[in-house]
Parts: structure tokens; sequence; C-alpha cells
């Protein structure tokens, strides 16, 4: 299998760079790896140098030696947070050690894409992991790099410190999201829903769509999360004004992709549902709101983004003293920039989370569109 | 003629147009009425007509939902009467939030289509970064502003750049996705086409690729510069010492004021549709010099 020859020199620099930590300056003190013991992360730097020289720059590797560099760039990336935890001494040969990991993870990213077949089981294994590596990557890097130059907790917190401060802050993270997801759920519902049927009303006059579609688009351009602090005044600090801010945020853009939706159907469709004599709601049903389901799921995939966008910013203008935009309004006012991290993961990891959901329903209800099959 | 009107798009937008401003009027007087009413009870006037009532709810001091009149006039008063370098003319504000907001669009973008390049050039870039560049569009990562003003003011970094920062990466992140995608857009026999010419990869490059991601290019940049703006207006909201209508927003509501707040937004909105508007005359005039007819 042939490798994009682009990365092998990063290979063999990587690998130089592991070399020479290991048999340099690289001071590897009285306290080691808690995984390997004393002394054995100057082999493994070593081993992961040697290989990565040698085996790295190939074009055509053997099948049973694929796993080498990716194996020994992990297990040497460990090593490296380990050793950035404990108090050793933190000498330029760590550094070197660091440059080098990244680059032999970077090679052995473009190893195994060249490994893995266009097709299969195996290439959507290899969709997850090469960024699941690319990401991994990144977080040992910020780790050990951050620990390396002791930047402060409230420049810039490790991952780990991130990571301790969400295990430890459950309920309070807890408390926040479910206020917010109640804002964002009833917002998004109202918003969306009444967007789905106003297009569907709208349908059966034509001069009311070529006035409201040039509005729908300027509208989507605006900056509407500036009417957060209206609707703070009108409805109060608690959850609905963040409705409020979702359902105008949210209502625009699902009116305008299901009034394209509703176009949707082919001229061919319709006639044939006229020769069945169907009625103006039969083929409604039958016929054009599937045919707009692809639009419509497209706008509620957009306004999931927006939703979340439009609920944090209103907490940002008023609530009760709880909720994930002012947790990280508070959190940054304090200098507790670890906490405003873990809020923001958290509502990270939910929006995609709700993306994702979405669309696997639409996997399930559109199977029938080109994209899918 | 006055088919041509009725098949055309003026006409319609205005009657639409027209019928939310009616909305708007019935719910100003809806919303303010019993403001209005404790107002002519606390005068001590018992006997009012409804269309004094009406009336009174069109002209309030802080209305619940000020007339578009109301926005108009006090957008007259703070863009045409005010000197342009005083603190309450929104001139002065909407200039702070434009130049943070055309300064942070102009790097994201670059830096966008830069890494845009780079992943459809480098495979490994494409499979390992852009999953994470098309999963940032689902979270919202608007909620990093407050931290990065907040840390860049920790460097000394003040005024504009802060701000600047934050609309370029909200910037950044739809640029990237639209322009890899309008890189990818010529078609397998277009680029075997170049392949039989023998063109070099920078020659595919500049001859193929270049031109068919023009319109991508286009439509995502709108899109970026639109959220440059609602990023440059949330960082305002943090760091409101300098002005901009972020903080004209944040003043509004610290006191009440709504009408300010509405002439803000609508300022802010004017400002909006005019980059798209500029964006989208530069579009036509790249596309029209690329040889593309109407």
């Amino acid at each position: 299998m042939k490798i994009f020859a682009g990365s092998s020199k990063l290979s063999i620099i990587g690998g130089a760079l592991m070399i020479f930590a290991a048999v340099g300056p690289l001071d590897v003190g009285g306290d080691m790896s808690l995984l390997t013991g004393t002394g054995w992360t100057r082999f493994i730097y070593l081993a992961l140098g040697i290989i990565a020289m040698r085996e790295g720059p190939i074009a055509d590797i053997p099948q049973k030696s694929i796993w080498n560099l990716p194996g020994l760039s992990l297990f040497a990336a460990f090593e490296l947070v380990v050793y950035a935890h404990s108090a050793g001494t933190r000498d330029w040969g760590h550094l070197l050690a660091i440059l080098g990991v990244w680059l032999c993870a970077w090679r052995s990213v473009d190893i195994v894409i060249a490994q893995t077949p266009a097709r299969g089981r195996a290439s959507q294994w290899m969709q997850w992991l090469v960024p699941l590596i690319f990401g991994a990557t990144l977080l040992m890097l910020w780790e050990t790099l951050g620990l390396y130059f002791n930047v402060p907790m409230v420049i810039l917190p490790t991952p780990s410190q991130i990571g301790i401060r969400l295990a430890t802050s459950v309920p309070v993270l807890t408390a926040d999201f479910l206020q917010t997801v109640q804002g964002i759920l009833a917002g998004y519902v109202m918003g969306c829903g009444a967007g789905i049927l106003i297009a569907i009303l709208i349908d059966r006059i034509p001069f009311l769509q070529r006035g409201l579609l040039p509005l729908g688009n300027l509208v989507s351009a605006l900056p509407i999360v500036g009417v957060a602090p209206i609707m703070v005044m009108w409805f109060g600090f608690d959850w609905q004004s963040k409705a409020a801010v979702v359902v105008i945020m949210t209502f625009f853009p699902q009116l305008v992709n299901t009034v394209a939706g509703l176009g949707a159907a082919g001229a061919m469709e319709r006639d044939l549902m006229k020769t069945y004599g169907a009625s103006y709601g039969q083929t409604l049903f039958a016929l054009r709101l599937p045919a707009a389901l692809p639009f419509i799921f497209n706008g509620l995939k957009i306004n999931s983004t927006l939703a979340l966008i439009g609920a944090i910013v209103a907490e940002f203008f008023g609530t009760p003293i709880v909720g994930m935009g002012f947790r990280i309004n508070t959190e940054v006012g304090r200098m507790n920039i670890d906490m405003v991290w873990a809020t923001i993961v958290v509502a990270g990891v939910a929006g995609s989370l709700f993306y994702g959901l979405l669309a696997a329903i639409e996997r399930r209800v559109t199977f029938w569109h080109a994209s899918y099959r | 003629m006055l088919n041509a009107l009725w098949q055309g798009k003026a006409l319609p937008v205005l009657v639409v147009a027209a019928i939310i401003g009616l909305f708007w009027y019935a719910g100003s007087i809806l919303l303010n009425a019993d403001l209005q009413r404790d107002a002519f009870v606390n005068a001590g006037k018992t006997d009012y007509s409804t269309s004094e009532l009406i009336a009174g709810t069109f002209a309030q001091e802080r209305p619940k939902l000020p007339t578009p009149g109301q926005i108009m006039a006090e957008l007259y008063k703070t863009v045409i009467d005010t000197a342009p370098t005083s603190k309450r003319s929104l001139i002065y504000h909407g200039s702070v939030t434009l130049s943070a907001t055309l300064l942070g669009f102009l790097i994201g973008s670059a830096l966008g289509m830069g890494l845009a390049i780079l992943v459809v050039h480098v495979r490994s870039l494409d499979k390992s970064l852009m999953p994470w560049v098309v999963a940032s569009q689902t979270i919202p990562i608007i909620a990093l502003a407050p931290m990065i003003v907040v840390i860049l003011n920790q460097f000394d970094v003040t005024g504009l750049i802060p701000k600047a920062v934050i609309a370029a990466y909200l910037s950044f992140f739809p640029v990237t996705v639209g322009m890899v995608k309008g890189l990818r857009s010529p078609d397998p026999l277009q680029l075997d086409l170049m392949r039989t010419y023998s063109a070099s990869r920078l020659q595919t490059f500049f001859m193929l690729r270049v031109p068919a991601s023009v319109p991508f290019l286009f439509a995502s940049l709108k899109v970026g510069v639109a959220a440059s703006l609602v990023g440059t207006v949330v960082a305002e909201l943090t760091k409101s010492e300098d002005g901009g209508f972020g903080a004209r927003l944040l003043a509004g509501s610290y006191y009440g004021q709504t009408i300010q707040i509405w002439a803000a937004l609508f300022a802010a909105a004017a400002c909006a549709w005019a980059l798209v508007s500029l964006i989208g005359v530069a579009d036509r005039i790249v596309t029209r010099g690329m040889g593309a007819r109407p």
C-alpha cells in the first residue's frame, strides 16, 4: 500500500528527535512512569526513534509491521503525559521528545489512512479513528506543553485540570445544563414548529411566499441574538426569556428551508398525484411533505446550533443564578477558567449530541434520499 | 404593468413588510397599554378615550415595545443629530463594532482559505482535522468569547484586538468548510482533463480549483461576515468599556432604555445587511469578470 510521501521526512525528523532525546539530554530523574517503572522511558523513546527512522519513511510497509509506529507513538505519548505530571525536572530533552512524538503521530495518521481501503467497514472505522488520533495528539500537546511551560491556570488550564473540574462539579454543571436545556427545547420546538406551520400555511399563497423569502433570508443574516436583552425584560430572568430568543432565532431559517422544501417535489410526481385526483391535502402529506424532509432537516440542524447560541448568549443578560451562559459569564469574572472550559465542554458535547441525534433521525426518515443510498 | 408588479419581488416584499409593520404597531398598543393606563391613573386622569390611550402607547419614554416610528426617531437623533465623535452617537458605536468586525473577518477568512488549501492538498489534514472543523459547526463556539476577552486582557492585549480575534474565529470555520467544498467541486472528469494536459498541481489549482470554488467561497463569506458581526457584538457585552453596539445593548438593558436597545439592534442589523450586500456585489463583479453570464 502506497503512503503519501509528504510526511516521510517528518518521520525521520521525529525519529531523530526521539533518539537524541533518549540518549542525550533527557533527565529521566528518580520517579518515572507508573506504567513501566524507572528507566523504561529512555528505552521506549529509543525504540520509537529507531522504528520511526527505519519504518516511517518506507512507502510500502509490510502488513505485519503497520501498527509498530502508531502503537509506539501512543506508548511514548502516554509516557510523556505521565512524566509531565511527575515531579521530575523539565529539561529541553523533554521538549524535543514532545516534538518528536507529535511528528511520529502525524506519520502514524498517514500510515493508518493509507492502510485503510476506500470502502467497507474498515473505512468507517478509520473515519472515527483518524480524527480521534488527531484529537488525542492535540490533547497530549496541550497537556505536556502546558505543564512544561507552567502555563497559569487563569490563562489556559490543561485538559486534566479541566477534566478534574468537570468530574468534581457534576451537580453544578447538571443544574446549569438542565436550566439552559429547558429554554432551548421549549424555544426550539416552538420556533421550528411555527416555521414549518407558517411555511405550509403560506404555501397556497405564492404572493406571500415571494414576499417572505427575501425577508427571511435577510433576517437569517442579522444579529438576532441582540433581542436577548429585550426578551429578558419581557419574560423575566427565567428560562421563558431564553425560549423566546430561541423562537425568534430559529423561526426564519426553518421557514425559509421548509418553503424551499415544499417546492422540491418534481413536476412528474405532482402530475401523477393530479391524475390520481388527489386533493391538496393528500398531495401535501403523501408527496410534498416527504419530499421536503431533507430541507426541513437541514433547517432543524442549522437551528440546533442557533438555539444553543441564542440561549447561552441570552443568559449573559440575566438569569437566575444557574445556567450555562450564566456560569461562563460569572466564572470568567472570578478567573475560574477551568470551570469555564468545563461548561464549554458540556455545551459542546450537548450540541454535537443533539446534532447527531437529528442526523440519525434524518437518516431513518429520509432513507430514500440520494445522499443515503 | 400591474401584472409585472404582482409577479415581481418588490411588491410582495413591501406588502409583507407592511403586514409586519401593522402587527408591530398592534403589538405596541397591546404591550404598552397597561403601562399607559397606570400612567394615566398616576396623573389622576380617569376618563380617557381609546384614541388617547393608543396615542399614549406610541409615545412612552420606556415602552415595552417601541413603535418603528419611535425607533426611527431615535436612530435619526443618534445618527444624524449627534456628532459622530460623541459617545451617544450610533455612528461612533457602529465604527467601533465595524472596525473589529472587518479586521476579524479579514483575518478569519484569510486563515480559513489558507487552511482550506492545505486541507485539499494534505490528505492527513483532511482526514484528521477536517472532521473537527465540521463538528465545530454544531457547537456554540461563541461561548468562548467572554473567556478570550479576559485571557487576552491578562496579556495586556486590549482595544480592538480581542474583539477581532473572536470575530476571526467565528468566520474562520464557515469559510474553511465552504472553501474546502468549493475547491473539491471540480468533478473527476475535469481533473482528468487537467491531467491529460499534464498540468502541474499549481496549474490545476489556479486554473481549475480556484475558479470552481468562487461561488462556494462567496456564499461562505456571507455567512462568515454575519457570524463575525455577531461575535463582535457578543464580545462587546464582556468588553463594554470601548463602546460598540454590544455595549449599547448592555447599557440599554441595565437602564431599561428599550428604545435605545431597539435602535442599536436596528443599526446592527443595517450593518449586517450592508456587509452581506457588499459581499454580494463583490460576488457579482468577480463572477462577471470570470465570464459568467447572468
